[in-house]
């Protein structure tokens, strides 16, 4: 694990009960880089998310963040942690009964004894960076979903983390707010020097903004390299997952009995 | 033996199995939630808030219903007293029915409905929309921060919202007896001060309503944090609080009032 590494992760195995979710996952993630984790639904992807952030242990293997192995720290530890880490999540995820204002300035308050006129300024600093200084007095409820998203955005680097990890940040959002998200993690990366993970299956949109992409399917890593590679891989996974196609080694049809059995057809009932 | 019978056999150990092991999540989460709730009362502002929502919004049902229940029993008593010639003791049938029983009983069962739905279904919708996540991931506990002032305020209103659908019910017997039937002034209130004891009726009254507070806050909160994240999980929910805590509280007072009532007059 080199100084520039933030991230590493070693066979990693995750399994919910019998199902099993991660198979033998290797990734290393470096400083001040933005990496997208790809992969249909269901592939395992947000769970990679949560095991990074220590919510669940796994199986077998480790993720090691900053040089400690999260599953390992005991939970005074891992709270120490994860004050160096933030996660936005996929609808935000604001707090519905604090104002904007109260929301970025939610960490501050907890972690911190900073005199409330500092917090204050702090505030806004974080709502201006992601141009919404002028909502800092509305609810929650009060925000489109792009503005909800952004002021996340604003909360997650309320405390200037060394990690952030995006869940799906492009879902649901229009093309205006798609580009202005993916802008505000990059340009947010690049000048506080931290490093972003960026789980998503919006192809085009993460392309543009990321350093280096991983494809997970079926709980393996199918593919990964630069953006460049991946547009230029031949590979019939990544093929077929950066162009849309309906089927290739993604099938379309959810595995079942045959056709002809379900629908009776077979001798004796034909 | 069949296998039908075989299955349910087995159906009915897994339900039991299920049960006991939830019970004991369920105490597991009312210990950390009280060992947690340091900073409920280091930064009491997280309470006070609370005691608004749980608390002062749900005085309207209570003196409501305060009243009337208080109205009925000064009906209902004078009804059956004036049988015996004995409607001046309206006034006792009325304050001792409400401090000892309806009050808390009644102003808890109103109290689960109204506040314990409410937590319920916002913690549970907290919890779906990943809130409580997101606070998990920034270092900050649900439990001490959301969990234990909601279930602090609970407890907390719980008896003052009793005493006053008591006092609400005896004003209530007071208006009908004496206002409109025409009972005496006097003996209806100087009977109530003779038969109302303190220790035995007021204090055991408060303590009800203290058991009865912790009891539908503690089921509120568990239910509302273990609530499945979706919209039929919460629902889900908030109607195991409100069935779970009237059969609590209906239990309970059984219990409590056999314990403290036992030979007496």
């Amino acid at each position: 694990m080199t100084p520039e590494t933030l991230v590493e992760i070693k066979g990693l195995n995750f399994s919910y009960g019998e199902r099993s979710i991660l198979k033998g996952v290797n990734m290393t993630m470096s400083r001040g880089k933005v990496i997208a984790i790809m992969g249909g639904s269901g592939s395992g992807k947000t769970t990679l998310l949560r095991l990074i952030g220590g919510a669940v242990r796994p199986s077998s293997g480790y993720v090691k963040v900053a040089g400690k192995v999260v599953h390992e720290l005991k939970r005074d530890e891992l709270f120490e942690m994860r004050r160096k880490m933030s996660m936005l999540f996929q609808f935000g995820a604001l707090f519905t009964d604090l104002s904007v204002f109260d929301n970025v300035a939610f960490q501050m308050r907890e972690h911190t004894d900073l005199p409330e006129s500092m917090i204050r300024d702090l505030v806004l600093m974080k709502l201006q960076a992601v141009g919404l200084r002028g909502v800092h007095n509305l609810m929650p409820a009060q925000l489109s979903g792009g503005m909800a998203r952004r002021v996340a955005l604003a909360r997650s680097i309320a405390l200037d983390p060394l990690l952030i990890m995006y869940d799906e940040p492009f879902t649901g959002l229009d093309p205006i707010s798609l580009t202005v998200i993916g802008n505000l993690i990059r340009r947010l990366t690049d000048a506080l020097g931290m490093t972003s993970i960026v789980v998503t299956h919006d192809v085009q949109e993460s392309l543009k903004i990321v350093d280096y992409v991983y494809f997970i399917s079926e709980g393996v890593i199918a593919a990964h390299g630069t953006p460049a590679e991946v547009r230029g891989s031949v590979a019939p996974f990544v093929h077929q997952f950066v162009h849309g196609e309906e089927d290739g080694p993604v099938s379309f049809h959810y595995p079942a009995e045959t056709y002809a059995s379900d629908l009776k057809l077979e001798k004796g009932f034909a | 033996m069949p296998r039908r019978i075989v299955i349910g056999i087995r159906g009915v150990g897994h339900r039991v199995i299920d049960s006991i092991w939830r019970l004991g999540y369920a105490s597991r989460f009312f210990l950390l939630t009280l060992l947690k709730s340091g900073i409920s009362f280091r930064r009491f502002g997280l309470v006070i808030r609370e005691l608004y929502f749980t608390g002062v919004l749900s005085l309207i049902i209570i003196i409501v219903s305060g009243l009337f229940v208080g109205m009925v029993l000064g009906l209902q008593g004078y009804e059956t007293l004036q049988r015996f010639g004995a409607e001046s003791a309206v006034g006792t049938m009325v304050a001792l029915s409400l401090v000892r029983e309806l009050g808390p009983v009644v102003a808890a069962l109103l109290f689960a409905s109204r506040a314990g739905s409410a937590i319920t279904a916002e913690i549970g919708l907290m919890k779906a929309t990943d809130q409580l996540a997101a606070m998990e991931m920034m270092a900050v506990d649900p439990i001490a921060r959301v969990v234990a002032p909601r279930f602090w305020a609970g407890v907390i209103s719980m008896p003052f919202l009793a005493a006053m659908f008591s006092v609400v019910g005896v004003f209530g017997g007071y208006l009908v007896a004496v206002v409109l039937i025409g009972v005496d002034d006097g003996s209806f209130w100087s009977q109530m001060q003779n038969a109302v004891d303190f220790r035995y009726d007021i204090v055991n009254g408060v303590i009800k309503t203290c058991v009865f507070g912790v009891a539908v806050t503690a089921i509120a909160v568990f239910e509302g944090y273990d609530a499945s994240p979706t919209a039929e999980g919460v629902s889900g929910a908030t109607t195991r609080t409100v069935v779970t805590s009237s059969l609590a509280i209906l239990g309970l007072d059984f219990v409590l009032t056999s314990v403290m009532f036992r030979g007496m007059s």
